[in-house]
């Protein structure tokens, strides 16, 4: 096997619907299903594949690295992956000069900024064009480009323009934005902690993405959404409807209010509660349609919420009346195995305990919703929000490669979000690899079709790209007819 | 508007304000009005205490009902004139003026704003329903009322949102409102209206929040614009004008912007002027329990973050330490732990910040019971309010700490469990006294000012007996 030592990295494969959780690390790729076991040394690990009776299976065992990032990789990337056009593209949001209407400062407005090796930080970065971006870019080879709001006026000259009180240096337009991040959660998953992620848990991303995204698009009409995985552990918002690039801070943060269920800290005891004699038709609607699915055909069984005792009394803790926690509490101290190993123990649980809660027969206060304030506790979409209170909030750039875990951050599409896996996401030596193994071909559509990364772009293109440049070219002949229609009245005969 | 001499009594009166909006005008114009030089002045005023109230009373935590008798006792106060028919007219001439005062600066126009607005809802919940509905007209409103059918397609999406919040389902007959989300940012927030594609339906008894936002955003434009007029008119005022009239009007408009007309604990007591070595002593005797943990705290660690160092910083300049006590303070804690170097390059600047004397030169006002029971305390932070933020048993422990017996104890935790945090302070400055407060706990500097009032006797008394015992 050789001196160095050699580790696979092994990928959660959902077989069944049920994921089954591997310890060891190992890249394998199943041809066909397979059940199996692991053992905690490698060698007899091995040793078990080999002689596994199917033939289909493929073993890759690729050498360990620290991360799958280098610094020296991305001068590489930006120089044939990085999608710049694309990216200047959807920034000049139709501004390109080809219209009369077009602003032409308005790209130069935009704020981006750019973390270089060595932790040094360069704010207010602007440029007039295409070019000027991926030159700026190639040359300096950013571990992490953010993108910033519009300005006043460009963002380079802005010292130029803040006098005193009256601050002309101000951020008119930014899309609306959303961070979910996975250690927001951290109190209710068990598999992973903090930036570690997988299959197990990031159902808890897609919940967000399924119920943020309907309700932009439902209850506040918006239409251009892009979501992109954050290459770690949580995922990305962007809301690019002009309306929704003109809000103010106070509305930003209302939305965000608007979102937010969970509350509190670990002084607080009670982090989700929800009052009245009816849910919002927004909660209401995610319940029905997400949450409550999701977490009894899905959650329950994978993060396994009610099979033992520590965890069980987590939930027990939610209910408000004690007579009715002591009572499952008595049913589940007992019952270490049912009678019917067939059904999984937390489903029955849960039934219980649902059965007990809605049954009616105890009216006390607080009991009413109690079943849907489990349910919101381990589901419902916790965002940061800090991030979208602000205009001139920074956000991560998408097509950036994240340092830590080497995977760019690629779109994710809304409608196919329960497919999509954090961990088959294109790494940065995976990119390289495939680009040298298809040799130099200069493609018109850029080094990246032959690549991992051509689907990402295409969704990119696709899917929000040129819908909102046709959005934005349309918005912007009518706003110019309009101009052209009042300056003719007001002149007229 | 046209300023004339005092002989003149004068006043046409055309606004169109008035005319569609008999008792709550929108101030879209100034209306063509003579004013008299005396009036010019004393109108503002009048209105300034109106507006200063408002502030006072936001800062210490009012709830809604209480402010709404606040504002309508204010305004019966300040606003009258002997004639019944002027009292609309100095209710404009008043904000105009006052606008022309306050456009100058970012400060002053957000303070201005806030406080019309403010001063505009309390108003606005006062007119019967049709002032109220002619005040809607005005905002081209009415027109977007909810037809039959469409309010029949959602009606069940009404029940849900009035029944999350403790209210019936809406009558056939209700009136709702279709206007663009952005407009209540107020009703979204809480989830307290139905949005869908865009659209936020208001009903009724919310008009009050959207007509709020409609005139704030009115007015904010139009102080920007009254402040690019204003500057263009000094320019052209201050070379054409008569001398007389530039050094009768420069004065007046000057002065009105720095008036203060209340307490907000800026300035402090005469009895509550404490120094640095007492400190220690009243930290012990007078400081409610958010500044005593802050400054335990501060003791402790000789570091504080900045949350910390704000809220605690600011109730010492209330409390009457002034600035070179305060750094002495400071610098005693602080370079401690990060040296004389350190605390001089960077905290000593953010001390004399909050005085006032670097940057914006904004005096900073100590924090009420209020903004910071609403703070947000994070890792590592110590600010904030302790029967909000802490955990029931740092709670308990820092009581008994400072004193607390425990049947008081049992009482204070008992408000804490139903949120009233100002309520339990209130009943831990009772236990510690021994006396009854009846105002309530709403500001930091009035638990310490209405402590020491209650520990000074005391203590004058005993240095009036050291005295006549030395004699």
């Amino acid at each position: 096997m050789g001196r160095n030592r050699l580790v696979l990295t092994l990928r959660n494969h959902l077989v069944h619907g049920k994921p089954q959780g591997l310890d060891i690390q190992g890249e394998i790729f199943f041809l066909s299903s397979c059940h199996h076991t692991c053992t905690s040394s490698l060698y007899s690990f091995f040793i078990h594949f080999s002689s596994c009776k199917s033939s289909s299976i493929f073993i890759q065992m690729i050498p360990q690295q620290e991360s799958d990032f280098d610094h020296n990789y991305l001068k590489p990337y930006y120089g044939k992956l990085f999608p710049f056009a694309d990216i200047f593209k959807w920034m000049t949001y139709g501004h390109d000069g080809k219209h009369p209407g077009c602003d032409q400062s308005y790209f130069g407005r935009r704020e981006f900024s750019f973390t270089l090796k060595g932790d040094f930080y360069l704010r207010f970065q602007s440029f007039n064009n295409a070019l000027e971006l991926e030159n700026s870019i190639k040359e300096k080879c950013p571990l992490k480009i953010d993108i910033g709001p519009v300005y006043t006026v460009d963002p380079a000259k802005r010292h130029a323009y803040a006098q005193g009180d009256n601050n002309v240096f101000a951020p008119v337009e930014r899309e609306l934005i959303f961070d979910i991040d996975m250690t927001d959660y951290d109190d209710v998953r068990y598999c992973c902690r903090g930036a570690d992620v997988c299959l197990n848990c990031w159902p808890l991303m897609t919940i967000a993405i399924k119920v943020i995204d309907t309700s932009l698009r439902d209850d506040f009409g918006f239409k251009h959404i892009l979501w992109v995985y954050s290459g770690r552990r949580g995922v990305h918002c962007w809301v690019c409807d002009g309306k929704a690039r003109r809000l103010t801070n106070e509305q930003r943060a209302s939305i965000a209010d608007y979102y937010r269920v969970y509350k509190g800290n670990e002084n607080s005891h009670k982090k989700v509660s929800l009052m009245g004699a009816a849910l919002h038709p927004f909660l209401a609607t995610s319940y029905t349609n997400v949450l409550k699915d999701y977490f009894e055909k899905i959650l329950l069984t994978s993060q396994n919420l009610l099979a033992t005792e520590e965890r069980y009394e987590k939930i027990l803790s939610m209910i408000p009346d004690e007579s009715i926690a002591s009572e499952l509490r008595g049913k589940w101290q007992d019952s270490r195995r049912s009678s019917s190993a067939k059904e999984d123990i937390n489903v029955v649980r849960w039934e219980q305990c649902k059965q007990l809660l809605q049954s009616g027969k105890h009216k006390a206060q607080g009991l009413r919703r109690c079943v849907e304030e489990i349910v919101f506790f381990f589901t419902y979409p916790r965002l940061d929000m800090e991030v979208s209170k602000h205009m001139n909030h920074l956000l991560k750039a998408p097509f950036c490669v994240h340092p830590k875990t080497g995977r760019v951050c690629v779109p994710i599409d809304p409608n196919q979000c329960d497919e999509f896996d954090p961990t088959t996401v294109p790494t940065l030596f995976q990119l390289l690899e495939e680009l040298n193994n298809e040799g130099l071909r200069a493609d018109v559509n850029g080094e990246w079709n032959g690549t991992s990364l051509g689907n990402a772009i295409t969704l990119f293109r696709s899917s929000f790209l040129e819908p909102l440049q046709k959005a934005c070219k349309e918005e912007i002949e009518r706003s110019y007819n309009l101009k052209l229609q009042q300056s003719k009245n007001s002149v007229g005969w | 508007m046209e300023i004339v001499r005092p002989q003149s009594h004068r006043n046409l009166f055309s606004s169109n304000d008035a005319v569609s909006v008999p008792s709550l005008p929108l101030y879209r114009s100034a209306p063509p009005l003579e004013v008299r030089l005396e009036d010019f002045e004393s109108f503002a005023i009048d209105r300034l205490r109106v507006l200063k109230g408002i502030s006072d009373g936001l800062s210490r935590g009012k709830k809604p009902e209480e402010m709404e008798k606040l504002v309508k006792e204010l305004w019966k106060v300040n606003m009258r004139h002997q004639h019944a028919s002027e009292v609309l007219n100095k209710d404009i001439i008043s904000h105009f003026v006052l606008r022309l005062v306050y456009c100058r600066t970012e400060d002053l126009r957000k303070w201005f704003l806030s406080m019309e607005c403010a001063l505009f809802r309390y108003r606005f919940r006062f007119l019967t329903p049709e002032a109220q509905r002619a005040v809607m007209d005005n905002f081209d409103l009415t027109c977007r009322a909810v037809n039959n059918v469409e309010f029949e397609s959602i009606k069940e999406k009404l029940g849900q949102v009035a029944r999350s919040m403790g209210q019936p389902s809406p009558t056939v007959d209700a009136i709702f409102y279709k206007v663009p989300f952005e407009e209540v940012p107020e009703l979204v927030a809480g989830r307290k209206v139905f949005i869908s594609q865009g659209y936020a339906y208001v009903a009724m008894n919310q008009v009050v929040s959207l007509v709020a936002t409609l005139f704030r955003s009115q007015l904010s434009k139009t102080l920007i614009l009254t402040n690019r007029v204003a500057i263009n008119c000094c320019r052209k005022w201050t070379s054409s004008i008569r001398e007389q009239e530039k050094h009768r009007l420069t004065p007046i408009v000057e002065a009105l912007s720095s008036s203060y007309l209340g307490p907000d604990f800026s300035q402090p007591r005469e009895y509550a002027e404490i120094s640095l070595k007492d400190i220690d002593q009243v930290a012990k005797s007078s400081f409610p329990l958010c500044m005593r943990h802050l400054f335990d705290k501060l003791k402790e660690d000789h570091h504080l973050k900045h949350g910390g160092r704000m809220q605690l910083g600011l109730f010492l300049k209330g409390v009457g330490l002034n600035l070179e006590d305060a750094l002495a303070f400071w610098r005693a804690e602080f370079s401690k732990k990060v040296g004389l170097e350190k605390f001089e390059k960077d905290y000593s600047y953010n001390i004399r910040h909050n005085y006032g004397k670097e940057g914006k030169r904004t005096d900073y006002t100590p924090y009420s019971c209020q903004k910071i029971i609403s703070s947000t305390p994070g890792a590592g932070d110590q600010h904030g309010c302790p029967y909000r933020h802490f955990s029931e048993e740092n709670l308990r422990a820092a009581l008994s700490r400072m004193g607390v017996n425990s049947r008081a104890m049992e009482d204070v935790m008992d408000k804490v469990r139903n949120r009233h945090y100002q309520l339990a302070c209130t009943l831990t400055f009772e236990a510690l006294h021994g006396m009854t407060c009846d105002a309530g706990i709403n500001h930091p500097n009035q638990y310490f000012s209405d402590s020491q009032k209650i520990l000074q006797p005391k203590k004058d008394s005993s240095a009036q007996n050291l005295v006549t015992a030395r004699e």
